[in-house]
């Protein structure tokens, strides 16, 4: 059955004085009867931490991490369990925050790369860290006893400026996204050393601009990318080969999703339910599905919604809320984040 | 001290004449006024050349000719002409547009910025980054560049010339 879907705007909000470039949810949130709580990070140096007050439903800003970053803070990461936050900030360094009660204290900062980090990411388990950032390189840290960081790898391969770097939702294996037009896929050989196994570019149906970002779907076995070139691509890979001894299975493209977008796809996210969101330089929102009336074997998608003027400037990023909720964050540079619900037109 | 410039001996233009915008004749103060290609040329023709005492229009770096305004669709581009093939200041000429028009431009517009076709031997690479918000945000967050770029902006705020 067709169903017609619908962004209903829950509310936004406002208090950062700058763009707002990301925001995370915390996954150990919006279950279990925890309200659900994001992080958004912005030009203005700060982090806020936001919860969504159960007796009135507003959200409303619980922290502002201020005072510890000198330069923007471009993206931010929880750990698995919710409890560590990282902040990948332009002034080199890379902030981990743990929560203790109400409050957020920055417990580790990790210093390494030359100049900007741009990305940060958590592997599944919360024992790896991996950051990316302007001087190409890619360092992957391990997480040991007493919040201690050790970087365990420094990558090299990309050619330009790392936008974002993300784990595998499952496996240890680490994809980058380049302002060099690449996605590199990265894998550990068994002794601890790491190496790029596959590059995704051009020359393989890869994007022909920046790739800014990356997305899985629920079960891992595809992937999603979006690129100044204004398009989407999705890649897809054999899930059981990669679980077997080998630990690696290539990542071959599936298909591109062009003529959607007219400026920069900043941001993608992939929700466990199987929708596709972007955030992008038009101000927009749109959402696509895989469509089922493909008659031939490799999947279609089709967009099912385009919300215009989502905001007043670029939309940044645009990340689903935990769980199984209907909840989309999006972040601008109007300086706000949206909260809103997917709901079915009656 | 010539010796270090870049193009130490550049052709200069005479400035165009200042055109009075005209008044319509029924001020109605309520309308909205479209922006137009000669009000972008406005903000951005006196700003100076990074390595000469000239104005960009001056330079012929940029003309009204090279403005692309589409106002309902909130659309600008600009492009530029440098003054050498191999101008290593291209970079800083297209961030000081850039920073003129978010100074100049409400939110609602969207700006691409370019160097004109053939006109630079790195045009490929110059354009990209110059629209690329994420590294012209990082280097608007530089104290030495957002002083270059301040110094080339001064004339057009009225502060010198």
């Amino acid at each position: 059955m067709e169903l017609d879907w619908e962004l209903r705007e829950l509310q936004t909000l406002e208090g950062h004085k700058d763009r707002v470039w990301s925001v995370a949810w915390n996954p150990a949130t919006g279950v279990a009867g925890i309200p659900p709580m994001f992080a958004s990070c912005s030009g203005d140096k700060t982090v806020r931490v936001w919860e969504q007050t159960p007796s009135s439903s507003s959200w409303d800003c619980k922290a502002v991490l201020d005072e510890t970053h000198t330069r923007t803070v471009r993206s931010c990461a929880w750990s698995p369990s919710g409890k560590l936050l990282a902040t990948a900030s332009f002034d080199a360094t890379t902030g981990i925050w743990e929560n203790v009660g109400d409050d957020f204290e920055c417990v580790s900062t990790l210093e390494g790369h030359e100049n900007e980090v741009k990305s940060v990411s958590w592997n599944a388990s919360g024992s790896l860290l991996a950051t990316c950032g302007r001087d190409k390189s890619v360092w992957i840290w391990e997480v040991l006893p007493g919040k201690e960081f050790e970087c365990a790898s420094v990558l090299q391969g990309h050619t330009q400026d790392v936008k974002m770097v993300m784990w595998h939702p499952t496996m240890d294996i680490l994809f980058s996204c380049s302002y060099d037009n690449s996605v590199k896929v990265w894998a550990e050989d068994g002794d601890d050393d790491w190496h790029c196994v596959q590059t995704l570019n051009e020359a393989n149906n890869g994007h022909s601009s920046t790739v800014w970002a990356l997305s899985f779907n629920g079960s891992g076995d595809k992937m999603v990318t979006c690129s100044d070139d204004l398009t989407m691509k999705i890649w897809g890979t054999d899930l059981k080969k990669m679980m077997s001894e080998d630990g690696y299975a290539p990542w071959s493209h599936l298909c591109t999703l062009s003529g959607y977008h007219d400026r920069t796809v900043f941001s993608v996210h992939w929700s466990r339910k199987g929708l596709i969101v972007t955030g992008a330089a038009d101000d927009a929102i749109r959402l696509f599905v895989e469509s089922k009336d493909g008659s031939v074997d490799e999947p279609s998608y089709k967009m099912i919604l385009r919300k215009e003027k989502a905001h007043d400037m670029d939309v940044n990023s645009v990340q689903w809320g935990p769980g199984e909720t209907r909840l989309l964050a999006s972040a601008s540079d109007d300086g706000t984040i949206k909260i809103w619900e997917l709901q079915p037109v009656a | 001290m010539v010796s270090g410039l870049i193009n130490a001996n550049p052709v200069v233009y005479e400035k165009k004449e200042r055109r009075v915008r005209s008044a319509p004749a029924n001020v109605d103060e309520y309308a909205v006024e479209p922006i137009d290609q000669l009000e972008i040329f406005d903000h951005l023709r006196d700003i100076k050349d990074p390595e000469h005492p000239y104005s960009l229009e001056e330079l012929k770096v940029i003309s009204e000719d090279a403005i692309e305004v589409d106002d309902s669709n909130s659309y600008v581009r600009i492009t530029f002409t440098p003054t050498v093939e191999h101008c290593s200041m291209a970079t800083i000429i297209g961030l000081c547009l850039r920073v003129k028009l978010m100074r100049s431009l409400p939110s609602r517009y969207k700006v691409d910025i370019r160097i004109a076709p053939g006109s630079h031997a790195t045009e490929a690479a110059v354009n990209k980054q110059l629209n690329d918000k994420e590294r012209v945000a990082a280097a608007l967050e530089n104290p030495n560049l957002v002083e270059m770029v301040d110094e080339c902006l001064a004339p057009t705020y009225g502060f010198s010339n």
